[in-house]
């Protein structure tokens, strides 16, 4: 079609299309990343004026330090033993990943996605909640489930659709959904479960309860119309709620720049909204402990919402689907400049004087071993192709609470 | 002349249009630098440049809605959705704004966009990754729906749906992608590349929407389907020893009424297979117009196998789609009737 827009002083326009610092077969490169040191970044109180620590939703909130020491205003929350037990939930997730990597790829399941690199996020988040507190994940928060103590056992019966699978095999491996451990049924369509966290928040508030919501959202998803819903609902009726954003720099081979856009920072969503709005580190446990607390103790206190932005990195592949070694550097985790959350806890805990290389290894020991012993368990009762499975009768259950006429017909013409 | 997958004729539809046309552009999740999940628009930017084709932000009602305004200023977007089970998000925008832009303006604005989509099941991709949405969008005056079951259609059809003045629906089956699935689920598929229908023609070429090809001639009956479920129809018919006439309806709206009516009136029985759930699905439109149209030439009633009314689950997923054995019942059934 032919340009007939009128003759400007300015030129023709063109269009801007952000692209990634480097690709794949480039040098990985997050000089563009700005990140402040450890201890830093001040600690507003909870129930101080958002317009006074707009700042934040800028920086980065950050308790560990190059050292591994602990260090600044939001530290010393935790003690020895929960920090020990922060380093075995996740050390237990990044197993269990592995574990049912190579399941998947051995054909005992159809799908699975990894953590690998973010699971200082959910691990930590879990312990600042309280029970009767409700999360409405996304498909990478497993660690809400360990760090609560979920069982592995059930969460591998899901993953293989077998005859224990507490979802009767309807559900795709791993959206798990346990309304005892406060984790809300994942749905695989992205954002839609953004705003229904502000609305059971705001089902607290009317009934004058005392229990708080965390909706989880990642960056590439952010661009969907439903987190903006969930950000003006949030604002208008200052619901109880923590709205978590998981950066990790990709959504799948989309860069995070696509969703953000012009923004400094997807934090930054939050001020235009009027909701205030942090940055952390997600690759230091401590410190996402001490913004998660913070912010569930503003949400708690009737504050109203918070949003949180963790700033972490996707180590794995997308899914099992996915292969990135088609769009970004092989070597970019090796560089990504926050470090392995694993790796930072432990030296931190060997600095304390409470852990050493030995134990670690013995303990990553104990927990292969417990993992595996769930897994051969799991798969006792069978795995997608093999074994024990849900019954076809089980596909006709749950649609309703009492099965119509026309699927009691077409259950019967299924013959089962 | 040379063999393709129905993934390598979807992008060479794609490709030749770009080329022949500066005002294709395409764009959609993962779809720029990556070249879409399915791999389907591969190579098209590296080609035509980051504006002609690019990755669009996870926003399904911002994809459709940005490209009903580009259409709107006379660009012809061809975007995808990466899976048709994550449309919805966009149904506002197609179904208020894309589908009646013509009629409520009065012509003075038009909607010439194709929106792909990866549809179907049979990946073990659960309740998110196997839907089959068509019914959603046929109920909508002003859309066009399209079905290609191979690769030749395929390219053909999608040529001719950016051709086209309307807002078109083009459904992809993702279990045709490789092969001509047939339902047999523990056997491999054969591969285009040893499949007829996996000659692409070179260049430009059309298939016209609205138009359903005969895929078997038969005398016994009619079988109606679409995608992938014209190769289970086929094997359905062969196991079973059934001279059944095979329609192919590959485009669903405007509906090629003629060549089923003839076909029909001729078999006296119509068996309708889709993978589609049953209530309210096209199955049904499809019996009320043989219905309509063939009353008196019926010798059996009409018959529909398709997808239970359950959401589409995972571990169940062959209790679910309606594969050979099924339909084979349906069709000795039909001859009994
Ligand atoms: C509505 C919808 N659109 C598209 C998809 C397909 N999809 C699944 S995950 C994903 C990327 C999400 O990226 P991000 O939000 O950054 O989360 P991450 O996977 O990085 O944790 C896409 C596009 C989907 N599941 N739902
Ligand atoms: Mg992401």
């Amino acid at each position: 079609m032919s340009h007939d827009g009128p003759l400007g002083e300015f030129g023709p326009l063109s269009l801007h299309v952000p692209e990634p610092a480097v690709r794949h077969g480039g040098e990985p490169d997050f000089s563009n990343v700005n990140i402040p040191e450890a201890g830093s970044v001040r600690r507003p109180d909870v129930d101080s004026n958002p317009e006074d620590f707009r700042d934040l939703a800028f920086s980065i909130i950050r308790v560990l330090s190059r050292d591994g020491e602990a260090v600044g205003p939001w530290a010393g929350l935790l003690n020895d033993e929960q920090l020990i037990e922060g380093l075995r939930h996740m050390m237990t997730l990044r197993t269990f990943d592995a574990r049912m990597q190579i399941a998947q790829r051995q054909g005992k399941t159809s799908f699975y996605m990894q953590h690998l690199g973010e699971e200082a996020v959910s691990c930590a988040f879990r312990k600042a909640l309280s029970p009767g507190d409700m999360n409405f994940p996304t498909y990478r928060q497993a660690g809400l489930l360990i760090a609560d103590d979920y069982p592995m056992v059930e969460m591998m019966c899901q993953i293989y659709s077998n005859e224990r699978d507490p979802l009767k095999g309807r559900q795709l491996p791993i959206m798990y959904s346990s309304k005892e451990h406060g984790f809300f049924s994942i749905s695989g369509n992205l954002a839609t479960q953004y705003i229904q966290a502000v609305g059971w928040a705001m089902a607290s508030a009317i009934k004058n309860d005392t229990k708080i919501a965390a909706g989880w959202i990642g960056d590439g998803s952010t661009a969907e119309s439903d987190f903006h819903a969930s950000l003006v609902f949030a604002s208008t009726y200052k619901a109880p709620v923590v709205l978590n954003i998981v950066n990790n720099q990709w959504a799948i081979s989309t860069f995070q720049g696509i969703a953000r856009g012009g923004s400094g920072t997807f934090a930054a969503r939050g001020l235009g909204f009027g909701i205030p709005a942090l940055r952390v580190d997600g690759n230091d446990y401590l410190a996402v402990y001490a913004v998660a607390k913070w912010a569930i103790e503003r949400a708690r206190r009737n504050l109203g919402p918070t949003l949180v932005e963790y700033v972490t990195y996707r180590v794995g592949a997308h899914s099992t689907s996915d292969d990135p070694s088609a769009y970004r550097p092989k070597t970019e985790s090796d560089a990504w400049p926050l470090g392995d959350p694993i790796v930072r806890l432990k030296n931190h805990l060997i600095g304390r004087g409470v852990w050493s290389e030995e134990r670690h290894k013995q303990t990553e020991a104990e927990i292969l071993d417990s993992v595996i012993a769930a897994q051969k368990e799991a798969e006792g009762h069978g795995t997608l192709h093999a074994g024990g499975k849900p019954s076809a009768r089980d596909m006709f259950e749950g649609v309703y609470e009492t099965m119509p006429p026309h699927l009691r017909r077409q259950r019967q013409e299924a013959g089962v | 002349m040379a063999r393709k997958t129905m993934i390598e004729a979807i992008r060479d539809a794609m490709d030749i249009m770009m080329e022949r046309d500066g005002d294709v552009v395409v764009f959609g999740e993962d779809v720029g630098f990556f070249g879409g999940v399915f791999r389907c628009t591969q190579g098209l930017q590296a080609k035509y440049g980051k504006t002609r084709c690019f990755d669009a932000p996870i926003s399904e009602a911002g994809i459709v809605g940005a490209a009903i305004g580009m259409a709107a200023y006379g660009l012809k977007p061809c975007v995808e959705i990466q899976f048709a089970d994550y449309v919805y998000p966009a149904y506002d925008q197609i179904v208020s704004e894309a589908a009646r832009l013509r009629y409520r303006s009065n012509g003075g604005f038009t909607c010439p966009i194709v929106v792909r989509m990866p549809t179907g099941g049979g990946i073990f991709g659960g309740q998110t990754h196997s839907q089959s949405p068509e019914a959603l969008f046929t109920h909508v005056s002003g859309l066009k729906v399209v079905v290609p079951s191979n690769p030749h259609d395929a390219k053909g059809l999608l040529i001719a749906a950016i051709e086209d003045p309307d807002p078109v629906i083009f459904l992809e089956p993702k279990r045709l992608y490789n092969g001509p699935f047939d339902g047999h689920h523990d056997r491999p598929v054969t591969p285009w590349s040893k499949h007829d229908l996996g000659e692409v023609p070179d260049g430009h070429y059309t298939v016209p929407l609205g138009k359903a090809i005969k895929r078997r001639e038969g005398k016994q009956l009619t079988i109606l389907a679409y995608g992938t479920m014209v190769y289970v129809a086929e094997a359905a018919a062969e196991e079973h020893g059934i001279d059944a006439e095979i329609i192919d309806l590959r485009t669903l709206l405007p509906l090629d009424l003629e060549t089923i009516v003839e076909s029909v009136s001729k078999t006296g029985r119509c068996v309708i297979v889709h993978e589609a759930t049953l209530t309210s699905g096209f199955g049904a439109e499809l019996a009320a117009l043989v219905q309509e149209h063939c009353f008196y030439k019926l010798e059996a009633p009409v018959a529909r196998v398709t997808g239970w009314d359950t959401p589409y689950p995972h571990a169940q997923e062959w209790d679910y789609f309606p594969g050979p054995a099924r339909v084979g019942r349906a069709l000795a059934e039909a001859l009994e009737g």
